[in-house]
């Protein structure tokens, strides 16, 4: 599985002398860079959503089982709250917000509603950012391989078998 | 019609809202911290430390927060009354009387700085005695006078059970034990709350906005009319945002103490102990029948494990003692009292597990009877209710029909332990499925109001959680005014707007449709009647039944030609908006119908017997909810309420550590739902039925039925395959593989 935790460690020399408290951070998200400060403590989820007002990333568990905070960082997905924001200076973070390119939705978030691939909508954003990198990777293959390298994401409301069909559809236009 | 969601773009583009992401200026974060015991005092609680923390402007324990204004009295909000969670309030005194219970809340400007203060608050307890299974508490079970806040009877009966049993040519006796469940919606509750003054808003992650409102005021001792509660989108409920819990009224407390808006987000650990959650319990039924199959007794006793503060169980038994003719029944509920907080509703309250129990004991009938178990079914259905009154409508028997079909029941061998591929065990099994419509709310409300261009703005005070409400009520008041759906806006989630009772117990669907298609067809009466009164409308002097509205445009039915707009009617009289207000109020609960919603469950599974292992290949559901609204989102529902039935089967569970007195589960990485894995695709069928008892619309609401009967029709192919009924929810691998 590619989920895994970003291991990015800053090359900002600065790093190993801030904190504990907050600290100036360049961040890039969605093309644009953010000049934040935040404690080292400071999870990019939480940077995102409190600091960025960038809420269409979500927190489910902050505890890394549920999926629903997964954003890109350098393309591959990453689970946000397990994700320091300082870990990400000098790396390119992707979330819902940045998916489109800007003319209309992304083929993908068109595909989920014409599936109605949700319904609460909650875990949506991380379905999606899930969804995309799934195609990119190789893991879309198989109906199995879709269920199997989706399983980090946890739709409560039990949209699963319309969240595949919605992924096949976008692999076989794109494929 | 199927129709997409109108809320789609917002959810899929990361706009949507909800409580958690609300802006407001100088936010403060709040953060609660829990009792470690199940059971005992305070004997003290240390500060010090989290107040010199960095950043905390407050740590509120029972030694400083304000009393409440009255206590809290646990009532279904279904009502439309108050309805906290618990007949509890805490941080009132030292007492604790659950893990988990509220011990102190910490304010902070920030979120990472409330929960490090969190942490850094000291709690000595006197520990005692604590009863956290109904092992434990067995011995001291008794018999409530009533459950669900007073509005049920725990016991019910007809005939004469014993009776019946000893004439009872074939007897089947089952007995269960079931796990307790916890609902997990992916967005935990939040509240934030904003005072200005006296005034409080709340934006409150809640199934019923009302609810909300009334309680706080109740609690805090406020003017109903100075609490405002909003909410736009909420991050799934499946009940445990039907009630109003106590962290709601916290956050009121806290941000009323801080001078400032005050955000109070429950963790996942705490979502275990702050919503309620489906009960332990056991239940037993026994079933006496002749040969022929018919039914002659049904017992049905339940035992759960309940709170200090209230009588409170997921009634289980009305439904089953309804849906088959069967002259001699039976239902009994008892409880220990336990400390944990109140159990709650949890999605197919009671239903789910006491259909559970009916239609795993009806499968072993079939098998003692030789009998197909669907035509067993047929059989016994019961052409009434138990008073004799007709079904508002039915429609089991074509479900159980359309199913079967659907699944290719017929070329089934109903031989245990027969088919095999490779390490599995294939095995297939049914059940049907019934919920009950409940009439217990109070008059419903809405509004419409149009503007003279052809734009409406339909509003009522319920709340979008995933049901498909905007868009259904879109479609509903479209309908109603004669309009396209891309010109009504549907406007919900506020208490400013006109009152509704929280979406519980699938009554969304009914009581939400009927009062927003009352409104719409109240606006266009109005303006129908308006045109026919005008000499300069070419509708004048016509009949207003005679007039039909298409596309904004109201015409004579047999001269569709002959016609104006709404618009052009509203101008000749200077009108720029034209508004009705629209309502239904149910009939009452005693009105003279038989009230379920029907459904039948297949599904087939695959067992690995060495490992203990089941996989449920797919599943097939028919049902009968009365008008379908939306196709569309109605299926979505029915397959997520299917997939929480495999869930309930196989994997959720959570058990009690006695020693502890803590859930042993308190993350998703430990109490397990379905993932996509675990997922089969899911086949629905829906047999429309005509109902004129349940509202205009003649919907019954879907919310539930999917799930009731799934986790029965998987343990009966779970018998199909290994030969083996297993006695307990969830069916873990120990259980299920071959005995050694």
């Amino acid at each position: 599985m590619d989920l895994e935790i970003s291991v990015a460690v800053s090359a900002d020399s600065r790093a190993a002398s801030r904190g504990p408290g907050s600290a100036p951070a360049a961040l890039t998200v969605n093309g644009a860079t953010y000049l934040v400060a935040v404690e080292p403590r400071v999870s990019l989820l939480d940077t995102l959503r409190e600091h960025l007002d960038l809420t269409g990333t979500k927190k489910g568990c902050d505890q890394g089982t549920c999926g629903a905070c997964t954003v890109w960082v350098d393309g591959r997905r990453v689970l946000s709250c397990l994700t320091l924001a300082l870990s990400c200076e000098g790396h390119d973070v992707t979330t819902i917000e940045g998916l489109s390119d800007g003319a209309g939705l992304h083929p993908m978030q068109k595909a989920f509603i014409k599936h109605d691939a949700f319904q609460c909508g909650y875990c949506t954003p991380g379905q999606i950012m899930s969804a995309v990198a799934l195609i990119a990777e190789g893991n879309a293959g198989t109906d199995a391989d879709i269920a199997e390298y989706m399983s980090g994401n946890i739709c409560r409301c039990a949209a699963y078998p319309n969240i595949r069909a919605a992924i096949r559809e976008v692999r076989d236009a794109t494929a | 019609m199927p129709v997409d969601r109108v809320d789609g773009p917002a959810k899929v583009t990361g706009a949507a809202r909800y409580t958690a992401e609300i802006v407001l200026p100088d936010l403060a974060y709040a953060t609660i911290v829990g009792a470690t015991i199940p059971s005992g005092r305070i004997r003290r609680i240390d500060t010090g430390r989290a107040l010199a923390a960095g950043g905390v402007l407050a740590v509120l324990t029972h030694e400083d927060l304000p009393r409440v204004a009255e206590p809290p009295h646990l009532l279904p909000s279904l009502v439309g009354a108050a309805a906290p969670g618990e007949s509890f309030f805490p941080m009132q005194d030292d007492a604790v009387h659950y893990a988990g219970q509220p011990v102190a809340v910490v304010v902070a400007d920030s979120l990472e700085r409330a929960q490090h203060a969190a942490s850094l608050v000291r709690v000595d307890y006197a520990r005692t005695p604590a009863v956290t299974t109904l092992d434990e508490g067995r011995d001291s079970a008794y018999e409530p006078p009533t459950l669900f806040g007073g509005l049920m009877p725990a016991r019910m009966s007809r005939g004469d059970v014993d009776a019946g049993l000893a004439d009872a040519d074939v007897r089947v006796d089952v007995s269960y034990h079931f796990a307790a469940n916890h609902h997990n919606a992916i967005e935990t509750s939040a509240t934030t709350a904003d005072w200005d003054g006296d005034r409080l808003t709340l934006y409150d992650s809640t199934m019923g906005i009302r609810a909300t409102q009334l309680t706080v005021a109740h609690l805090l001792g406020l003017h109903v009319s100075d609490v405002r509660v909003v909410t736009h989108f909420v991050g799934g409920g499946f009940g445990s945002k039907a009630m109003t819990w106590p962290h709601v009224t916290l956050a009121a407390m806290a941000a009323r103490q801080v001078g400032r808006p005050v955000r109070l987000a429950l963790t996942r650990p705490q979502a275990f102990t702050s919503t309620g959650h489906r009960e332990e319990q056991e239940q037993a039924m026994s079933l006496g029948a002749k040969r022929d199959g018919t039914l002659i007794a049904l017992r049905h006793h339940k035992l759960s494990l309940a709170s200090p503060f209230d009588d409170w169980a997921e009634p289980a038994t009305a439904t089953t003692t309804q849906v088959y003719a069967c002259p001699n029944t039976e239902g009994v509920h008892r409880l220990v009292t336990g400390n944990t907080m109140t159990p709650t509703f949890t999605r197919g309250p009671g239903e789910s597990v006491g259909v559970f129990v009916l239609e795993t004991a009806m499968d072993q009938l079939a098998y003692e009877l030789g009998v197909d178990p669907v035509e067993l079914r047929l059989r016994c259905h019961a052409e009434t209710d138990p008073r004799g009154n007709p079904w508002s409508s039915d429609g089991l028997a074509e479900c159980l029909r359309v199913a079967a079909s659907s699944f290719g029941w017929a070329r089934r061998d109903p031989r245990p332990r027969m088919r095999r591929e490779g390490d599995w065990l294939i095995g297939t099994g049914m059940a049907a499925a019934a919920y009950p419509v409940a009439f217990i709310m109070p008059t419903q409300r809405a509004r419409a109001r149009i503007y003279a261009g052809g734009d409406a703005v339909v509003q009522t005070g319920t709340q979008e959680f995933g049901t498909g409400v905007t868009t259904v009520m879109t479609q509903v008041a479209a309908d109603g005014l004669g309009l396209p759906m891309e010109a009504v806006r549907f406007e919900a989630g506020d208490t400013d707007l006109p009152n509704t009772s929280a979406a519980v117990g699938s009554s969304g669907a009914m009581m939400v449709s009927a009062a927003v298609h009352n409104a719409a067809t109240a606006l266009r009466d109005q303006l129908v009647a308006m045109a026919v009164a005008d000499s300069g409308s070419p509708l004048h002097g016509a009949e207003p039944s005679d007039v039909e509205v298409h596309d904004g445009r109201m015409r004579l039915r047999s001269r569709p030609e002959v016609g104006e707009t709404y618009g052009e009617v509203m101008g000749r009289h200077h009108l720029e908006d034209a508004e009705a207000l629209g309502s239904w109020t149910p009939p009452p609960p005693d009105t003279p119908h038989g009230l379920l919603t029907f459904g039948a469950q297949f599904a087939e599974v695959a067992v690995d017997p060495e490992f203990g292992l089941v996989r449920v290949r797919r599943l097939g559901g028919a049902f009968a909810p009365g008008r379908v609204l939306n196709p569309k989102t109605a299926r979505s529902q029915l397959i997520g309420g299917m997939l929480w039935g495999m869930g309930q089967a196989l994997l959720e569970g959570n058990r009690m550590d006695p020693r502890q007195g803590r859930w042993s589960a308190t993350s998703l990485g430990d109490y397990l739902v379905p993932v996509n894995a675990d997922a089969p695709d899911v086949t629905i069928d829906l047999i429309e039925v005509d109902d004129e008892v349940v509202g205009p619309l003649g919907a019954k609401g879907v919310g539930e039925i999917g799930q009731v009967g799934v986790a029965a029709a998987i343990a009966n192919a779970v018998f199909h395959a290994t030969g083996r009924r297993i006695r307990e929810l969830p069916m873990t691998a120990e259980l299920v593989m071959d005995p050694p």
